[in-house]
C-alpha cells in the first residue's frame, strides 16, 4: 500500500487534533471535581514523561522518580513565604533547576551502575531525599508544608491569569503538558535522542563508536529529573501542600505503572498510561475498600499475560484489524 | 556519652544489624543468584511476623509456632516461585519490578482481610522473659541477646551451607553459568526454586523471631525492604559476607546517628550509603 | 509505538470523565430534600478501627434522633481517606466540589484534617472533626465553619504535666515521634509540669513512625529523670510500654503519657502495661447516667464495645443536630447554625461538653490506670480543661 504511511499520520494528526479539543474544551463542561481531576492526571501524565525519558529511552529502569517530584513540589512549599503569595515565574525555575541538580547529583552516583543495581540505587537515593524531608528540621518534618496562598504570575504589575482559580490552573497545566510533549518530541529526535536510544538498545556499540555515554545517560537523567521536578511543582500549586508521601517510593511505583499501561517507548503511552492509571484506581476504589488488592492482581496478571503492556492489546487489535505493522 | 553507654548502644547497634543481616541475606541471595528484584521480599517479613502472631496464639508456643512457620514459609516460596517468579528470569528488571510490586499490594491487602489492621503483640517465650541487669537503672531483655545469638549461628550456617556443601556448590554454579549447570544434568530449576524458598524462609524466620520484640502491625515489611535493599547496595548484589559487614555497618550507624545527630537520624543510613557508592560503586563486596 | 491505540484509550478516559460528571445530580437543586453528609475517614490501613467506630458513634447519635436530622433523612458520602495527607486535599475536594455534601466529618490523622481544614475554609463548607487533634485547627487556623468534637493534642499533656508537678516529680524526660501530635502533646506536659515546678530535662525525638526504641531507652536510663512522658499510638505505643518494661525502667522511673499510650492496645501491651498512669477524656468505668445508656445502646447495635473514638463521633453528630434544629433544617442559614453550635452544651458520654472559642472541647481530663484490660477512671486530673485558642482570631 503506497499511502499508507500518509493515510497513517492523518488519522494521528486527526486523533490528536481531537484530544486536545476535547481537553481544551473539558472545564466548559462545569464539573469543577473533574476539571481538578484532569489537571491532576495532567501533572501525573508530565510526571509520566519524564520517566519515559529514562526507562523507555536511555533504557534506565529507575525506582527512585518520585525524589525529583518531591524536590520540586518542596522547592515551593519552602519558599512560599507564610503571609503573602509567592510569585510563579521566580519560584518555578528555581523548582526545576533543584530538581534538576538533585538529579545531576545523584546521576552522578547512579548512571556508572547498571540492571538491578541500578534499580536499587536509585530507589535508595530517592528514600534518602524521602528522610531529608521527613526527618530534619530543613524539611519540616512528617507533617508536610501546608501553603497559605498560591503563587501570583505578576510580571511587574501585569498579572496575565488567576492561579487561585482552578480552571486557570487547568490551562497553565495543560500548556505545560503540551509544551514538555513538544519538547520531549524535538529532544528525543534530536541526535542527542538519538544516540540515547542507541545506548538504550546497544550500550556497547555506542561505546566503541566513540560516545561518551556516560556524560548521555547523566544528561538523561538531568533532564528526567527537572522535568518530574516542574511536576511535582505544579501538584504543590494545584493542592498548596506538600509532604513526604510525595517522593516515597510508592509513588515511583506508580509512575512506572502508568508507563507499563500505557506502554514504554512512547510519549502518546505516557500521557494515556497517566489518564488509565487514574481512571483504573478511581474504579477500583469505587467498587471495594479493598481495591488495592484489585489493582495489585491486576498489575501481575498484566505482567504475566501481557509483557507488552495495555497498549499491546490496541496494537494486537489493529494488526489483526487493518493489517498494519506499528510503527515508532 | 559515658563509656557504660557507649557499650550499651553499641551492644544496641550490633544486635540491630544481625536482624537486618537475616532478611537481607535472602534477599541478596535471590539477588545474586536468580538475578531477579524482588521488591516483596518484605512482605515476606511481615508476613512471618502475622504468622508467629496466629500460630502462636492458636498452639500457645512460639516454638511450635516458627517451626510450623518455616514449613509454611517454605511452601509459600516454592508455591510463589512455581506460580510467578519462574515467569520472571527471562523477563527484563522492569517487569520484575511491577510483578513484585503488584504482590506487594496484593499481600498486604489478603493481611488486612485475614487478620485485620489491628497491632498485636507476641509473647515472649518464658524461659527468656527476663532481663540482665546492666546499670542501676537499664536492664537488658534476655530475648534480644538469644535474637542475636540465634542470627550469629545462622549466618555460620548459611557460610557452611553455601562454602562447603553439595547444594552450596550448586548455587554457586548456577549464579555464575545457568546453561554449563544445565548441561552438566543438574537440575538448575530445582536450584532457583530452593534459592527461593530459602529466601523466603529467611525473611519469614527474621519476622517470626523479631515479633516479640517488634510486635506486628500493617505496613511493617515496606520499612525493612528499603533498608535490606541498602543493605544489598552497600554489601554487594549476592555477597552474604558483604550482608553481613553492611547489615552491622548500618546497625551502628543507624544507632549512634539517633544518639549523636538526632536531627537527621533517618538520613546517616543513606549517607553511609554514598559515601560507599563513591568510594565502591559496586559495594563492598561482590559475589559469594 | 501504537500511537492510535494510546489515543483511543485516553478519548475514551476523558470523555468517561466528562460523562461522569455531567450526569452527576448538582446538589443545590434539592436543598431541602437529604441532608448530604460527608464521612471523610480511614477505613483501610491502620486508623481503620478507629474509622469505624467513628462512623458507628455519628450513626448511632442519627438513630437514636429518629434516623433523622431536624426532620430530614441523611445522605451519607463515603471516602477512605488512607490517613495519607497527600491525597486528602483531593479526597475532601470529592466530597466538596462532586458530591456537593452539606457538612464534611472527618478524620483521625492530623495531617489529614489540617488539609481538610484549609479546603474547607476555602470552599465555606461546615467541618466537624471527630478525631484530629492538630492544636492548630482551633488555634491560628481556626474558623467560624470549623468545629471540634473529640480534643487537642495538648489537652491530656496539659492534664498529666499538672498532676505530675502536684506528685512533686521534680525532673522529666519526654519522648516522641517528631511529628505535630507528638510534639503538641510534649509541649502540653511541659508547660503545665514546668508551671508546677518541675523541669524537663530533655525532650527526645524519633522520626515518625519508627520504632527501634533500644537507643533511646538507654538514653533515658543514664539521664535517670523522676518521670517519663511518652506520645505514641497504635503499634509504635504497645511497642514501647514492652520495651520500657523488658529494659526495666518501670521500676525506678515511671512512665507515664496521654490516654492514646493504652487505649485499644492493652490486649498487645499486656503485663507491661500494668499500673501506667495515662490522661484522657475518656476512661473505662466512668459513671454518669448518658454514658450507661450510651454504652447499652452500642453494644446492642454493633455487638462491640464502644471506644472514646465511638464517643467523638457520637458528639459530632450531637453537635450536628443542634445546629440543624437551631434553623429547622435549613443549612443555608449558616451563621444561625454556628451561632447555635458554638453555645452547644453536649450531654455526652464523657460527661459534659462546651465548645471554646476556638471551636474545640472544653471538658473533663480523667487520670486513669490500667487494671486488667481496662483503663480506669481513677480521678479528675483537670476539671473544665480549656486549652487556650493562641492565634485564633474568632
Amino acid at each position: 500500500m503506497i499511502h499508507a504511511p500518509e493515510r497513517q499520520d492523518r488519522r494521528k494528526a486527526i486523533a490528536l487534533a481531537a484530544a486536545l479539543l476535547l481537553l481544551a474544551l473539558f472545564p466548559f463542561a462545569g464539573a469543577a471535581f473533574y476539571t481538578e481531576l484532569v489537571t491532576k492526571v495532567m501533572i501525573l501524565a508530565i510526571f509520566a514523561l519524564s520517566l519515559d525519558v529514562l526507562v523507555g529511552y536511555t533504557g534506565l529502569v529507575s525506582f527512585g522518580h518520585a525524589a525529583y517530584y518531591g524536590v520540586g513540589a518542596y522547592a515551593l512549599g519552602l519558599l512560599a513565604p507564610p503571609y503573602e503569595a509567592a510569585n510563579l515565574w521566580l519560584t518555578l525555575p528555581v523548582a526545576v533547576g533543584a530538581a534538576a541538580l538533585a538529579a545531576l547529583f545523584v546521576g552522578a552516583f547512579v548512571v556508572r551502575v547498571k540492571g538491578i543495581y541500578f534499580i536499587m540505587v536509585t530507589l535508595a537515593f530517592a528514600q534518602m531525599f524521602y528522610f531529608v524531608f521527613h526527618d530534619t528540621r530543613f524539611g519540616r518534618g512528617s507533617d508536610g508544608i501546608s501553603m497559605n496562598f498560591k503563587p501570583v504570575a505578576a510580571i511587574g504589575g501585569f498579572t496575565p491569569f488567576d492561579l487561585a482559580n482552578a480552571v486557570h490552573v487547568y490551562y497553565f497545566v495543560f500548556a505545560a503538558l503540551v509544551l514538555v510533549f513538544v519538547f520531549l518530541r524535538v529532544l528525543l529526535r534530536s541526535p542527542f535522542g538519538r544516540a540515547l536510544q542507541g545506548i538504550r538498545s546497544n550500550e556497547h556499540r555506542m561505546r566503541s563508536l566513540g560516545y561518551p555515554v556516560y556524560w548521555y545517560k547523566l544528561a538523561s537523567f538531568t533532564v528526567a529529573g527537572a522535568l518530574a521536578g516542574l511536576a511535582g511543582y505544579l501538584s504543590a500549586l494545584q493542592f498548596g501542600f506538600v509532604n513526604p508521601e510525595l517522593l516515597s517510593w510508592h509513588q515511583s511505583g506508580n509512575v512506572l505503572l502508568m508507563l507499563i499501561l500505557g506502554g514504554v517507548g512512547s510519549l502518546y503511552g505516557a500521557v494515556a498510561g497517566a489518564f488509565a492509571f487514574v481512571a483504573l484506581q478511581e474504579l477500583f476504589s469505587s467498587l471495594t475498600t479493598h481495591w488495592q488488592l484489585l489493582l495489585g492482581g491486576t498489575i501481575i496478571l498484566l505482567v504475566i499475560f501481557l509483557p507488552g503492556g495495555l497498549a499491546s492489546i490496541a496494537g494486537r487489535f489493529k494488526r489483526t484489524l487493518v493489517g498494519e505493522p506499528d510503527d515508532e | 556519652m559515658d563509656v557504660y553507654s557507649f557499650f550499651i548502644q553499641l551492644l544496641n547497634g550490633l544486635q540491630y544489624g544481625l536482624l537486618l543481616f537475616l532478611v537481607a541475606s535472602g534477599l541478596t541471595l535471590i539477588f545474586g543468584i536468580m538475578g531477579i528484584i524482588n521488591l516483596a521480599h518484605g512482605s515476606f517479613y511481615m508476613i512471618g511476623a502475622y504468622m508467629a502472631f496466629s500460630l502462636s496464639t492458636l498452639t500457645g508456643s512460639l516454638f511450635v509456632a516458627i517451626i510450623v512457620g518455616i514449613v509454611l514459609s517454605v511452601v509459600l516460596g516454592v508455591a510463589l516461585e512455581w506460580a510467578l517468579f519462574s515467569h520472571l528470569y527471562k523477563r527484563d528488571h522492569l517487569e520484575q519490578v511491577l510483578l513484585t510490586y503488584g504482590l506487594i499490594l496484593v499481600f498486604e491487602e489478603l493481611r488486612s482481610l485475614i487478620v485485620g489492621n489491628d497491632v498485636h503483640g507476641v509473647a515472649v517465650p518464658a524461659i527468656f522473659n527476663w532481663s540482665v541487669p546492666l546499670t542501676e537503672t537499664l536492664s537488658y531483655p534476655v530475648y534480644r541477646l538469644f535474637m542475636s545469638a540465634v542470627c550469629v549461628v545462622l549466618a555460620v550456617l548459611l557460610y557452611l551451607l553455601m562454602a562447603k556443601t553439595r547444594i552450596g556448590m550448586m548455587i554457586r554454579a548456577g549464579s555464575s553459568n545457568r546453561e554449563m549447570v544445565q548441561s552438566l544434568g543438574l537440575n538448575i530449576n530445582l536450584v532457583y526454586r530452593l534459592v527461593f524458598a530459602l529466601g523466603v524462609a529467611l525473611a519469614a524466620f527474621a519476622g517470626m523471631l523479631a515479633a516479640p520484640v517488634s510486635s506486628v502491625y500493617p505496613g511493617m515489611g515496606t520499612g525493612v525492604l528499603i533498608i535490606c535493599f541498602v543493605v544489598v547496595v552497600i554489601g554487594g548484589i549476592g555477597s552474604i559476607w558483604g550482608a553481613l559487614v553492611a547489615s552491622l555497618l548500618i546497625g551502628l550507624a543507624d544507632t549512634f546517628g539517633k544518639v549523636l545527630i538526632p536531627q537527621a537520624a533517618g538520613v546517616t543510613v543513606y549517607v553511609l550509603m554514598a559515601a560507599i557508592l563513591l568510594w565502591r560503586p559496586e559495594g563492598l563486596f561482590r559475589r559469594i | 509505538m501504537r500511537k492510535s491505540g494510546s489515543m483511543l484509550r485516553r478519548l475514551g478516559a476523558v470523555a468517561a470523565m466528562v460523562a461522569a460528571g455531567v450526569l452527576l445530580p448538582g446538589g443545590s437543586a434539592l436543598a431541602q430534600g437529604k441532608l448530604k453528609v460527608g464521612l471523610m475517614l480511614p477505613y483501610t490501613g491502620t486508623y481503620a478501627a478507629l474509622g469505624n467506630a467513628i462512623t458507628n458513634g455519628f450513626k448511632l447519635a442519627v438513630a437514636e434522633n429518629g434516623g433523622k436530622v431536624a426532620g430530614r433523612d441523611i445522605d451519607y458520602f463515603t471516602v477512605d481517606d488512607e490517613s495519607d495527607p497527600a491525597k486528602a486535599p483531593e479526597n475532601a475536594n470529592k466530597l466538596i466540589k462532586r458530591d456537593q455534601v452539606d457538612v464534611l466529618v472527618g478524620t483521625v490523622h492530623s495531617g489529614v484534617a489540617l488539609a481538610m481544614a484549609k479546603v474547607a475554609r476555602d470552599n465555606n463548607t461546615l467541618l466537624i472533626i471527630p478525631n484530629a487533634g492538630a492544636d492548630d485547627i482551633t488555634g491560628p487556623l481556626c474558623a467560624a465553619n470549623i468545629f471540634r468534637t473529640s480534643f487537642s493534642n495538648s489537652q491530656p499533656g496539659i492534664a498529666m504535666g499538672k498532676v505530675m508537678a502536684e506528685q512533686k516529680k521534680k525532673t522529666a524526660v519526654t519522648l516522641t515521634w517528631d511529628y505535630a501530635a507528638g510534639k503538641e502533646s510534649v509541649g502540653g506536659f511541659k508547660e503545665a509540669f514546668e508551671a508546677g515546678g518541675g523541669k524537663v530535662v530533655k525532650e527526645l525525638f524519633l522520626p515518625f513512625p519508627q520504632v527501634e526504641f533500644q537507643s533511646y531507652l538507654t538514653e533515658i536510663a543514664a539521664l535517670k529523670p523522676d518521670v517519663v512522658y511518652v506520645f505514641f499510638a497504635g503499634g509504635g505505643a504497645v511497642k514501647f510500654v514492652k520495651d520500657y518494661a523488658a529494659a526495666g525502667l518501670p521500676k525506678t522511673i515511671p512512665l507515664v503519657g496521654p490516654g492514646f499510650l493504652t487505649d485499644g492496645t492493652l490486649e498487645a501491651q499486656g503485663e507491661a502495661a500494668q499500673g501506667l498512669l495515662t490522661t484522657l477524656h475518656y476512661g473505662d468505668g466512668l459513671k454518669n447516667p448518658k454514658n450507661d445508656a450510651f454504652r447499652a445502646a452500642y453494644t446492642k447495635a454493633y455487638k462491640i464495645e464502644p471506644d472514646v473514638y465511638a464517643v467523638q463521633g457520637y458528639d459530632a453528630a450531637q453537635l450536628l443536630i443542634v445546629g440543624m434544629n437551631a434553623v429547622k433544617g435549613d443549612v443555608s442559614k449558616r451563621a444561625e447554625m454556628v451561632k447555635a453550635m458554638e453555645g452547644a452544651k453536649l450531654d455526652s458520654p464523657r460527661g459534659s461538653l462546651a465548645l471554646s472559642k476556638g471551636h474545640n472541647p472544653i471538658h473533663d481530663i480523667y487520670l486513669r490506670k490500667v487494671e486488667g484490660k481496662e483503663n480506669k477512671v481513677v480521678g479528675v486530673a483537670v476539671k473544665n480543661l480549656t486549652d487556650p485558642p493562641r492565634g485564633c482570631k474568632l
